[in-house]
């Protein structure tokens, strides 16, 4: 099993069918999927938040590290894995840039 | 809680706490063009004269949401049996819920699907039944079903609707999971649930043709595993394994009024799609009492919750809080008592018994079905 589905060009998306919501009852916010909703901490959601179809994962992690002043390689890790979980489980597309 | 003075508590007066429910399976109607002799509905089914209207239903998406429900799965019966199904799926996703449809693809034309996209479906859940016209249309008891489907799952896709496959499995189908699997990926599928026959209700009238044989079950588990790596990130295989051979009991509904409901076409509302099988239980309908009032204080969902009312071997159980002691409605069927310890699971005394009535079952010659269908009107 390799875990490279995602590389630093790939440009990371919600498809139909998936997006952030607020879970007012219970004051959460969630990821609503086909069949699952997920609950997300606050992580999750500044991640996700960032997926607007145009900037790539390099972009997205360089961004997040200057907003929240921390290493760019620290960002990418917990980036990375972050979507590479919902990559593998259809929740997160990913397009090629060409 | 005001609306509560009494502290809710289980079948033995033990306090219970509820939790909020996540998900809602609305079955609207009991209708449907197939006959698949595993449905899920009761034997017992409800006729559209006992359908509860649409502006029922939108009061009840509405009743959900306040009580903590992100999704409904809006199912039958075939739901595209309803006219009125547009107008239901408006007022769920008016309500702030994630529509899944749950169909058989059968009596919905392109321009009902477009219909549905307007209204706000999010996700269509598609059933297969077999991986060609002949066996598909002989287990789903409706000729020409198949040719359908498949111009279905075109239209899904063309219209960009997210696509699952639900695949129900037993002995005469088993062997061509491979197939199954690599028709969804030629679908466009983002998912695949991939579903053991549940011995409940119609399934269970045709146990003797169903049972999958434990071979199978073991193939099916190596088959699911293998296409779960190579399909990685492509497409996803939600797996329900054959249980009268596993070892454990299967989590139901991830434990009794934990986190979902089912609400049957007269407006009933049930723990789960089979737990009118409990003879003794008596269930609230949405049209007299209020769904929040039903979720907490009811009797009904209020029976298995927590820990407290297992017997042995469940109590003493590490797996107590895992798998809640299996399902309450084949304790009901299998041991005659609904609290029993699941008699799939090893450690129940009956065990022995149920896996030897499965090989039985398993072995048996016969292919016939007994379909499922309405009675005739009177």
């Amino acid at each position: 099993m390799t875990d490279a589905l995602i590389q630093p060009q790939d440009i990371p998306y919600l498809p139909r069918g998936v997006w952030l919501a607020d879970d007012k009852v219970r004051g959460l916010r969630v990821l609503q999927a086909p069949e699952r909703a997920m609950q997300l901490d606050q992580i999750g959601d500044a991640i996700l938040s960032e997926l607007d179809g145009n900037r790539s994962m390099g972009q997205i992690c360089a961004d997040l590290a200057a907003r929240y002043n921390a290493p760019v390689e620290q960002i990418a890790g917990d980036v990375r894995d972050f979507l590479t979980g919902l990559v593998a489980r259809r929740m997160v597309f990913l397009r090629d840039p060409s | 809680m005001k609306d509560h003075p009494a502290q809710p508590h289980d079948l033995d007066g033990n306090p219970v706490r509820p939790g909020l429910p996540i998900a809602m399976l609305a079955e609207i109607t009991h209708r449907c063009p197939l006959a698949c002799p595993y449905c899920s509905n009761p034997v017992e089914l409800t006729r559209a004269a006992g359908e509860m209207p649409a502006e029922d239903w939108a009061r009840v998406f509405h009743e959900a949401a306040e009580l903590g429900v992100l999704q409904v799965h809006i199912s039958g019966g075939e739901p595209g049996a309803r006219r009125d199904l547009a107008q239901i799926v408006a007022s769920a996703r008016a309500a702030g819920l994630y529509v899944n449809l749950i169909t058989s693809g059968i009596g919905i034309t392109r321009d009902r699907l477009e219909e549905l996209d307007r209204a706000g479906v999010d996700h269509v859940q598609l059933s297969l039944q077999g991986i060609r016209a002949d066996m598909a249309d002989r287990i789903s008891g409706h000729p020409g079903s198949w040719d359908k489907k498949m111009g279905f799952a075109d239209w899904v896709t063309e219209i960009g609707f997210p696509l699952t496959i639900n695949a129900v499995v037993h002995r005469q189908n088993l062997d061509r999971l491979p197939d199954m699997i690599a028709l969804a990926e030629r679908l466009g599928a983002r998912r695949i649930e991939v579903a053991t026959v549940q011995f409940h209700g119609w399934a269970d009238l045709n146990r003797k043709a169903l049972m999958p044989t434990r071979e199978q079950a073991a193939e099916a588990r190596r088959v699911v595993n293998e296409a779960r790596i190579r399909l990685r990130g492509r497409m996803v295989i939600d797996y329900v394994p054959a249980d009268h051979h596993a070892i454990h009991p299967k989590a139901c509904m991830g434990g009794w009024g934990s986190t979902g409901l089912n609400i049957a076409p007269d407006g009933t509302v049930l723990p789960c799609h089979a737990a009118q099988t409990i003879p003794w239980m008596r269930f609230d309908n949405v049209r007299e009492r209020s769904l929040r009032d039903i979720w907490l204080g009811s009797d009904a969902f209020n029976a298995f919750r927590g820990t407290e009312w297992m017997p042995e071997p469940c109590r003493g159980c590490d797996r107590k809080n895992i798998d809640f002691g299996g399902c309450r409605c084949q304790a009901m069927a299998l041991a005659g008592d609904a609290r029993a310890t699941d008699p799939v699971c090893s450690r129940s005394p009956l065990n022995a018994a149920l896996v030897a009535r499965a090989e039985e079952d398993a072995a048996a010659e016969t292919s016939d079905f007994i379909y499922r269908r309405m009675k005739k009107g009177v």
